[in-house]
């Protein structure tokens, strides 16, 4: 798809990539995001990524719209945002997950919607590298792609109440890691330890966009222990 | 010299459950999840600075419906702004939209708001509480601080000084009215005869509403797309209108969150986003789209106006009746009661 830049809201451009859930269009997004970050654009204020987009706020009366639009088309013309590689400075977290039981009480309704077992579910969930395709919705909370197509399920229309912090779910390819207790239609598969948002720390958010994560099944014994750590016993390092 | 800032204190001795510090928020974190944030009504901290000749960006006391009582470890300059609350300073009736002096060891106290939702405070040199990611600004939805509790002493920065008993004109935001909106991701998505519609509609303020954003009840049906359309989760700004399941438009505030799939029907301009906070349960609310070119015009209007604001400031008029002591007013020596504090 050729990018589009639309206004978005009074102070806002958003430059799309895609249509639908892509992985070329989710590192345009990337790509285009730190460029724009690079060409210190006068007046533009905070720039984030979604999905397949890149998001700026800009200050009107600093600089006009039509002139954003223009500095943003000269940017895309720049070069094939489709085809530029991942950002610096990624990384790759290793995650400790259990599945199943209480600790996922989703997985075998999830699997059998994605038609296999549950142990084949939970092996092919370890077995995909995930990325941070975009943090949003709330602080510090991934969303992660891209499951094999069998994972093509619809969100639930009946909402979980409350699925506990660290929870692990996935609807439509995706799975997400909750920050915080949330309700939710996705479907809740695992736990993990992991603190996505600590408030009062220096850093207090532990993923960016475009870090890589693979998870590795724990017993929820194993998942109790790390309880106390604030990684979650996930391993980080660093991708060339 | 006094009031190097250590030991000025404010403590809160009564609060209602929603007092929370702000400030213009904090920019910075879209890319993580985290909004802006910050006063619900940002126009009540530029008219709290201009009473007292300070930088907005100073943090304030945000008082969401009901207030608090206050007490000054030294005297200090003070601003009440925002929604207009009944309040109290040494037993007497408190000016809204006005600066005081609050002698140290007097009792302030704010009550309920009379019209309107959040009410200000703000303090010479600002509410002076570490910074945390750059602002001050409490962000309940993310946990970023906490509301005040009773017996919190909140450190107050050096004031440097300045005339107190400036009143600013009162506003009509606190009743609900026009808001203008432009047009949002998915406005064209809507067909011409519903857009109309929505612009034709009288709403209500409804019962639900906080920091992230307020439902607002139609009069008639609910708004929508007239096929249903599945909209990938993307980029939202406070302001946005979403409609929700049922087809109540949802217009996001300070607190919102980063990215939504709700499709959203239009945006409200960032200076009538004040009057939407403002608005309480109940008060009637209709919407009327504008294009950006105009919108930009009433922003640089607005701008100018705020820039303004402070040299607009009048001396506070007094009833008559309620003075116990023209002299004591310093109605003599002009605006000022005389005790401005010196730091």
């Amino acid at each position: 798809m050729k990018p589009t830049i639309k206004a978005a809201g009074f102070d806002g451009f958003l430059v799309t990539f895609g249509e639908g859930l892509d992985e070329a269009a989710n590192r345009a997004a990337l790509a285009f995001r730190n460029a724009v970050e690079a060409a210190g654009l006068a007046g533009v204020q905070e720039s984030a990524t979604s999905l397949v987009s890149t998001y700026l706020r800009f200050d009107p009366l600093q600089i006009a719209h039509d002139e954003i639009r223009v500095a943003l088309e000269t940017l895309l013309g720049e070069q094939d945002w489709h085809a530029a590689p991942l950002p610096q400075g990624r990384r790759l977290w290793r995650i400790p997950a259990a599945f199943g039981d209480d600790a996922g009480p989703q997985l075998a309704e999830a699997a059998e919607a994605a038609g296999m077992g549950a142990a084949a579910a939970v092996k092919m969930i370890c077995a995909t590298r995930l990325r941070v395709q975009t943090i949003g919705f709330a602080p510090g909370m991934p969303y992660l792609g891209v499951l094999p197509e069998a994972w093509d399920i619809p969100r639930l229309t009946d909402i979980t109440a409350a699925v506990p912090a660290g929870g692990l779910c996935l609807a439509i390819r995706q799975m997400v890691l909750f920050p915080n207790t949330t309700p939710t239609g996705w479907r809740h598969v695992g736990q993990t330890a992991v603190r996505l948002f600590q408030p009062e720390a220096d850093a207090p958010f532990l993923l960016r966009s475009g870090d890589e994560i693979a998870f590795h099944p724990v017993g929820a014994d194993a998942l109790a222990a790390l309880e106390h750590d604030p990684g979650g016993g996930a391993i980080c390092e660093a991708l060339a | 010299m006094r009031g190097a800032g250590v030991n000025r204190v404010l403590t809160v001795t009564r609060a209602g459950p929603g007092v929370t510090v702000q400030d213009l928020g904090r920019p910075g974190y879209l890319a993580y999840g985290l909004s802006r944030g910050g006063a619900a009504d940002r126009l009540a901290l530029v008219e709290g600075a201009a009473l007292l000749g300070q930088d907005p960006d100073l943090a304030v006391l945000e008082l969401a419906g009901a207030g608090g009582v206050f007490e000054a470890s030294e005297d200090m300059r003070i601003a009440c702004t925002g929604a207009p609350m009944r309040g109290s300073l040494d037993g007497r009736p408190l000016a809204w939209n006005a600066s005081h002096l609050l002698p140290a060891g007097v009792a302030l106290t704010i009550g309920p708001a009379e019209a309107g939702v959040y009410g200000y405070l703000s303090v010479g040199g600002g509410i002076d509480t570490p910074p945390h990611l750059g602002s001050r600004s409490t962000h309940l939805v993310a946990g970023l601080g906490a509301p005040v509790e009773v017996g919190t002493q909140l450190p107050v920065g050096r004031d440097a000084g300045g005339p107190v008993g400036l009143q600013v004109a009162a506003d009509s935001r606190f009743d609900g009215g026009t808001i203008r909106v432009v047009a949002s991701l998915q406005t064209h998505l809507f067909d011409t005869a519903e857009i109309a519609r929505f612009e034709a509609a009288v709403f209500h303020r409804g019962l639900r509403g906080n920091r992230m954003g307020v439902r607002m009840e139609p009069d008639g049906e609910g708004f929508g797309l007239s096929q249903g359309l599945t909209i990938l989760s993307e980029a939202i700004v406070p302001g946005d209108i979403q409609i929700t399941g049922d087809g109540a438009p949802y217009v996001l505030l300070a607190e919102c969150g980063t990215t939504g799939g709700y499709p959203r029907l239009g945006s409200v301009i960032p200076n009538d986003l004040p009057r939407v906070a403002q608005a309480p349960p109940g008060a009637e609310l209709r919407f009327r789209f504008i294009g950006l070119e105009e919108a930009v015009k009433i922003a640089r209007a607005a701008a100018a106006e705020q820039a303004s604001l402070h040299a607009k400031c009048t001396p506070l008029l007094r009833d008559p009746r309620e003075m116990r002591d023209l002299l004591e007013y310093g109605l003599i020596s002009g605006f000022t009661d005389g005790r401005a504090v010196e730091s």
